[in-house]
Order: structure tokens, then C-alpha cells, then sequence
């Protein structure tokens, strides 16, 4: 350092006269300087990766931690996990790659990858070595972004029309596969407390992500939101609330809100996803169906939401550690992963020869793997600008719902979605 | 023992000699002064460091194009006004300042007003005054988040215990709390006074032990009515406190952010939407980080012209 040209004797001088005064100074830096190292110049141990992700759920990091300790064994290394809430996968992530400390792999919502992507951030799974053989075009793409193959996916998940078996039957009626049928059957199944049918259109990505397969089975599309078609399926959400078979509340519950009040008996059906069914299934006496969300008119395809997490190897310039990372990711979603995975978290794997041995074992919820099948991924089209359509399509749903017409709802939407270009 | 105190006060060993010399003034003095900087210095160092920083870097953001792969490649390229443009442009803005100025001045209003009815109802001595005033410290306990969601569960419009509460007194029970855009905003802000009033009533309250028993007997004496005292005697000498509770309180309540997150998310339809979810939204949601960062500075400007008035009422207060 500098110190060390100035001579000796005046550095003594120096060195007294401010003593006093460079005491707590050096203190207070020392601190700070060390404070700043720590946070960002994470040493990376050889035999130690990690794997980011969002499994901060008591049992979902458990099954996790499971799978990681397998994948340890069988590759001879150590993989521990790093779990932060959902919504700050991506911050945290971004806040790693700024002070080159990122994790060795990372497990995004498919929604968020593409941004994570475009910035620059993720390797090509291919050139990595690991193959889409066995895996179905549309969980493919789930995982790719403009062509490429970034993600993979382990397991999918989707929507589905869930109802109670007992109440049902009571009534007498068939489970709804249309529009029509679903309507009629909300509007007998309300009676006092009990709702026909409940499903969030919160002011978040649930309501989003649960309006999607009305919009998409219209034929409606997120890169035009002022369409006929999506002013449809809007309009089908308003005629259930004026029924009065789908309450008020819907605008502010998220998904699993509605999950409460499908199990307090509030709710006779209702739209929601296979994470659910862990919850579900500790009311005993809840007999409940699951089916595939109704349609506009017969004959139609029931295009359901693709949700999940795909598994990412960020670019950390360490070529070596980059392969290891393939290695980890091919083990994870490996075939009998994916199983176990599914069997556990009740979602789909994502592989179809693990789909076809899940769905021998789970024969109940072949509905989900039939909406799985037609899912369509919501990045697919506008990428990483999906969070902006997701936005303005909050914003319009809400206003609809809560007494503007769809139309001039949409409409504003649309102008909001592209004008954050 | 006695020669390490000589050593401590004596000069190192290279220099014995100055001790003896008689203390140069000048010397003196800039020695004090350094001295006086070493004290200061940790303080103006952290300050630096830990506000001056992030401040310039938020305003310095604010006219750059900081998007995803600044996190990568470290560019950020200036781009002059655009993002202050396309922030005032957007009809969110001018809708969240306006539920901003809504939300904070309806809060304060509420806070204040019933944590001062509540100081000077517990001023009177009854039996359990300390219980019940603990008690009424509870919401300041709470975590945001926590309240925030029990809130959402006891406002929901079919469910919800405060609808069927109203609901046996025949008092229209499907009132929608927090599921109709026109009432959102005016429910999120009863939930913060209720989440406010402790912090007011503890602070008056000890405002209001300050105050000289004898005037009280004084203007009992000369027959002044209730109400006549409260403004002629408590409220005068409570100024400064008010001044305190009040800006204070401003600052909290004007960057909200927990709590609606927790309540509304800012909707339905964006009527619950402020200047705090404004920013998350853009940075943390759309990662449009330089349109968060307009958002921020906007919210900081306003802050500091009313810590300005909180300073000018303070110094003219030490006079």
C-alpha cells in the first residue's frame, strides 16, 4: 500500500498524531469493507453445488432435499439447496449474477425463465449434453425461449375443474363440460352459503394464470387482449358473478383462498391446480372430483395454463462446473425423479413415459394428465413480456368483474400491455 | 501497572523528547479538531455509505435504462427523461399519488385523532387504565404482514366475521369491504388506523404527563369548561408532540406497502394502487427498474420537504 513510501519516521509521526482519530475510523471501515466481501465475493467450494429454488415449504424442500441426496450419491458430489420465496427467485438471482456468485443451478417459474434468458443469463441445455428425447413438443417449448432449449422441466402442472362428488350428486347433476353446462349447474348448486363455483381473479398472477384457460379456449390470445374472443370469456366470469354463483370475493382471493372456501363447504366446484391436493386430502370427508375445465361449446379443446418450474444452468463462466450442472439437472428430472417427484407434489411429469407409469398410479387425476396435453405455455407468445400483458390483464379483469364492460376494460389493457415495450 | 500508564500517556519510545517541549497552539488545535473528525467520522462514513449512496444511485438510476441485463453486462446506458416521461405519462401514476394523498392524509386523520381521544380518556384515573392500555398497544405488536392478512380474512364479503358481525344488528351485512374499487381504498385505510393508533396514543399520552397539573386546577378555578381547557391549555403545550406524532407518523404512512400487498395486492382494478406498490410493481414485478426508481425519487422528494417543515418546527421549538 501507499504506507509504505512514506519514510519511516513521519509515517511514526503520523501515526500518533491521528491515532485518536483513525481508531474508530479504521474500525467502522473494517467492519463495512468486510461486511461488502462477505456479500459478494462467495467462494465457491469444488466439491459443493447449489441449486436455487422456491421450495421454501416445509414439504416440498423435504422432498427436494430427498431427491438432492440421491443425486449426490449417484454423481459423488455434494448438492445442497438454497430456498427463497417464489416471488424472489428471479431478484435474488439477478442480485447473485451482479456480484458473480450465482448458484450452479436454478429452478425458475416457466414464466419468469424467458427474462432471466433475454438478460443473457442461461445456457443452452443442448450443448450441455442433456437430450429432449421422451419429452412431448409442448413441455419443450414450456422450457425454451426463442428456439432454445434453456429449461428443463421435472414435472407440469395446470388447471382443472375440481367438484365435490357428494354435493353433485345430491343435486342430480353431471359434472359441467361446457360453458352453458357450467353456468346452469353454479346457478342450482348456490343455495345459502354455498357458492356454485369459485376461482381467484386476484390482482396478482393466480388471477391471471386462472383466466387464461377461458381466454385460450375461446380462442382469445394474450398478444391481443381487445379481442372479441377475450372480451368473451370475460364477459363468462361477469354472467357467473351476476348469477350470483361465483362471489364477489373471487377479485380478492388468490388460489389459495378459493381452495379454504371449496373445503369450508362454501364453494360446490372450483378452478384450481393439482398443488391443492395435498391440502385437500387432510379433510377426510371431502369426496372430490377433478375434471377438465369446460369448454365454450362442445367439441372444443379445453386449453389449460402450463405451470410449473424448470431447471436452469446459469452461465457462471466455469465450464467444468456448467457440465457438472447438466449432470445434476439430467439426474433431477431424470425419469424415476420425475416419478417420484409427481407422486409427491401431485403434478404431472413432465417426461411421457413417466407420465404413462403416473398415470397408472393416479387414475384419478387422469384429468389433469388430458389438460396437460392440450396446456399451453403463457411465455410462448410474448416472452419476456409476458409480466407486463400479465399486468394489464389484472388490471382489466378487475375493472370488468367489479361493473366496467369487458370491452372498454380490454381495450385499456391492450394499450397498457404494449406501450411498457 | 504505573509504567504502562506512563507509556500510554507519554510519547512512543522514538521521540522522547517531545513531552518536555512546551504544547504549540496551532498543533493543538488541529490535533483537537482531527480528534473531533475521528468522532464524527464513523457516523458521516455510515451515513455515506448507507443513505447518500443508495440515494444518488436512485436518482442516477432513475434516468438510466436499468433492465435485466445491467446485472450481467453492467451497462446501464443513460437514456435523459424517458423513464420520467413514460412514469408521468401512465394514468397508474397520476391514480396511485392521488390514493396516496388519499390514503395518508385519511390515516393520519384517523390515527391522530382517536390516539388523542384515547391519550386523554387514559389522562383520568380508573380502575384497569394500565390494562386497557396495554391492551391497546397490541396492534402495534402485530407484524404489517400479519395484519395485513387477518384483515383480508375478517373484510371478506361472505365470509368475513366483520359482514356477519354487522349482519345480526341488520346493518346490510354484504358490505364489500375490500372486493368493490370504490370502497377499497377507504377499508385499507381503517385498517391502518387501527394499525396507527397505538403509536399516536402512547406518544400523546406521554405528551400529555408533561403537562403541568396546576394549570388544570388553574382553569378549574377560574370555571373554563372542558372543551375550553383541551384547547386552551392541553392542545398549546402539546404542540411540539403533535408536531412529532404527526411528521412522523406522515413518513411511515406515505410509503405504504405491506400492508396493501397483504390486503389487495392494489387492486380490485387498481383503486388501492399507491406510490409504494407503484415502485414494487415496477421493479420487482416488471423489472423495469429505472420506472421504479422515478417512482422512488417522487416518494423521497415528498418525504423530504415534510422532514424539512419537521426540522424548521423542531429548531424553533429549541429557541
Amino acid at each position: 500500500m501507499t504506507a509504505a513510501h512514506i519514510p519511516e519516521r513521519a509515517r511514526g509521526r503520523r501515526r500518533r498524531a491521528g491515532r485518536r482519530a483513525t481508531v474508530p475510523l479504521t474500525v467502522v471501515s473494517a467492519l463495512v469493507a468486510t461486511a461488502a466481501l462477505a456479500g459478494c465475493g462467495q467462494q465457491r467450494d469444488d466439491d459443493v453445488y447449489t441449486v436455487l429454488n422456491s421450495s421454501t415449504d416445509d414439504s416440498y424442500h423435504g422432498w427436494d432435499a430427498a431427491t438432492l441426496s440421491r443425486c449426490s450419491k449417484r454423481l459423488g458430489i455434494t448438492i445442497e439447496q438454497q430456498s427463497v420465496p417464489a416471488a424472489q427467485v428471479m431478484t435474488k438471482s439477478l442480485r447473485m449474477a451482479s456480484s458473480k456468485s450465482l448458484p450452479d443451478v436454478i429452478q425458475f417459474d416457466a414464466s419468469e425463465m424467458p427474462t432471466f434468458a433475454e438478460a443473457g443469463g442461461l445456457i443452452d441445455l443442448r450443448t450441455l449434453g442433456l437430450s429432449t428425447q421422451d419429452i412431448p413438443r409442448g413441455i419443450v417449448d414450456f422450457g425454451s425461449y426463442k428456439g432454445t432449449y434453456y429449461g428443463a422441466a421435472r414435472t407440469v402442472n395446470t388447471l382443472a375443474l375440481f367438484y365435490n362428488k357428494d354435493t353433485l350428486k345430491k343435486a342430480g347433476l353431471e359434472v359441467p363440460t361446457t360453458w352453458a353446462e357450467m353456468r346452469q349447474s353454479a346457478k342450482k348448486l348456490t343455495k345459502g352459503k354455498q357458492y356454485g363455483i369459485a376461482l381467484s381473479a386476484g390482482g396478482a398472477e393466480d388471477g391471471v394464470f386462472q383466466f387464461t384457460p377461458f381466454m385460450w379456449s375461446n380462442g382469445g390470445d394474450e398478444s391481443h387482449l381487445a379481442s372479441k374472443q377475450v372480451a368473451q370469456a370475460l364477459d363468462y366470469w361477469k354472467s357467473l358473478i351476476k348469477d350470483g354463483s361465483l362471489s364477489k370475493s373471487t377479485v380478492n382471493w388468490t388460489q389459495a383462498d378459493v381452495n379454504d372456501q371449496f373445503m369450508a363447504g362454501n364453494a360446490a366446484m372450483m378452478i384450481n391446480g393439482p398443488w391443492q391436493v395435498e391440502t385437500l386430502n387432510t379433510k377426510k370427508n371431502l369426496d372430490w372430483g377433478i375434471a377438465r375445465i369446460p369448454v365454450p361449446k362442445a367439441g372444443d379443446d379445453s386449453v389449460g395454463p402450463l405451470g410449473g418450474a424448470v431447471l436452469t444452468v446459469p452461465k457462471t463462466g466455469d465450464t467444468a462446473r456448467e457440465k457438472t450442472a447438466a449432470k445434476i439437472i439430467d439426474c433431477m428430472a431424470g425419469e424415476k425423479e420425475q416419478i417420484t417427484y409427481a407422486r409427491n407434489s401431485w403434478m404431472v411429469p413432465a417426461n411421457e413415459k413417466a407420465a404413462a407409469v403416473w398415470r397408472k398410479e393416479v387414475p384419478e387425476l387422469d384429468a389433469l394428465a388430458d389438460q396437460v396435453a392440450t396446456a399451453r405455455s403463457r411465455t410462448a407468445k410474448v416472452g419476456a413480456r409476458w409480466s407486463s400483458v400479465s399486468l394489464a390483464l389484472q388490471s382489466a379483469f378487475q375493472s370488468a368483474l367489479t361493473g366496467q364492460s369487458s370491452e372498454a376494460a380490454l381495450q385499456r389493457a391492450q394499450q397498457r400491455a404494449t406501450s411498457g415495450k | 501497572m504505573s509504567t504502562t500508564t506512563a507509556s500510554a500517556t507519554a510519547p512512543a519510545a522514538d521521540h522522547p523528547t517531545t513531552t518536555v517541549k512546551k504544547p504549540d497552539p496551532a498543533r493543538a488545535r488541529r490535533r483537537r479538531r482531527l480528534s473531533q473528525w475521528g468522532f464524527i467520522a464513523p457516523a458521516v462514513l455510515f451515513m455515506v455509505l448507507f443513505f447518500g449512496y443508495p440515494l444518488v444511485r436512485n436518482v442516477l438510476m432513475s434516468f438510466q435504462d436499468y433492465s435485466p441485463s445491467t446485472f450481467f453486462d453492467g451497462k446501464a446506458p443513460f437514456n435523459g427523461t424517458d423513464n420520467w416521461s413514460k412514469v408521468f405519462q401512465d394514468d397508474l401514476f397520476g391514480k396511485a399519488l392521488w390514493h396516496t394523498v388519499v390514503f395518508t392524509i385519511g390515516s393520519l386523520i384517523g390515527q391522530f385523532g382517536i390516539g388523542l381521544a384515547l391519550a386523554v380518556f387514559f389522562t383520568k384515573r380508573f380502575p384497569l387504565n394500565g390494562v386497557l392500555r396495554s391492551l391497546i398497544l397490541l396492534p402495534w405488536l402485530v407484524p404489517m404482514v400479519v395484519s395485513g392478512i387477518v384483515w383480508r380474512r375478517i373484510l371478506d364479503q361472505d365470509t368475513g366475521v366483520l359482514n356477519s358481525f354487522l349482519d345480526t344488528f341488520g346493518l346490510g351485512g354484504a358490505t364489500p369491504w375490500l372486493t368493490s374499487p370504490g370502497m377499497a381504498l377507504f377499508s385499507v385505510i381503517l385498517v391502518n388506523i387501527w394499525i396507527g393508533i397505538p403509536f399516536n396514543m402512547v406518544i400523546l399520552y406521554g405528551g400529555l404527563q408533561e403537562v403541568p397539573k396546576e394549570l388544570y386546577e388553574a382553569a378549574s378555578l377560574d370555571g373554563a369548561s372542558a372543551w375550553r381547557t383541551f384547547r386552551s391549555i392541553t392542545l398549546p403545550l402539546l404542540k411540539p408532540v403533535i408536531t412529532v406524532v404527526l411528521v412522523l407518523g406522515f413518513m411511515s404512512t406515505v410509503k405504504i406497502l405491506d400492508l396493501i400487498l397483504a390486503l389487495t395486492d392494489g387492486g380490485p382494478a387498481d383503486s388501492t394502487q399507491t406510490l409504494g406498490t407503484l415502485t414494487y410493481q415496477n421493479s420487482f414485478v416488471q423489472l423495469d427498474f429505472g420506472a421504479g426508481a422515478v417512482v422512488g425519487n417522487v416518494l423521497i422528494l415528498i418525504s423530504a420537504v415534510f422532514a424539512v417543515f419537521y426540522l424548521r418546527a423542531n429548531r424553533s421549538e429549541g429557541k
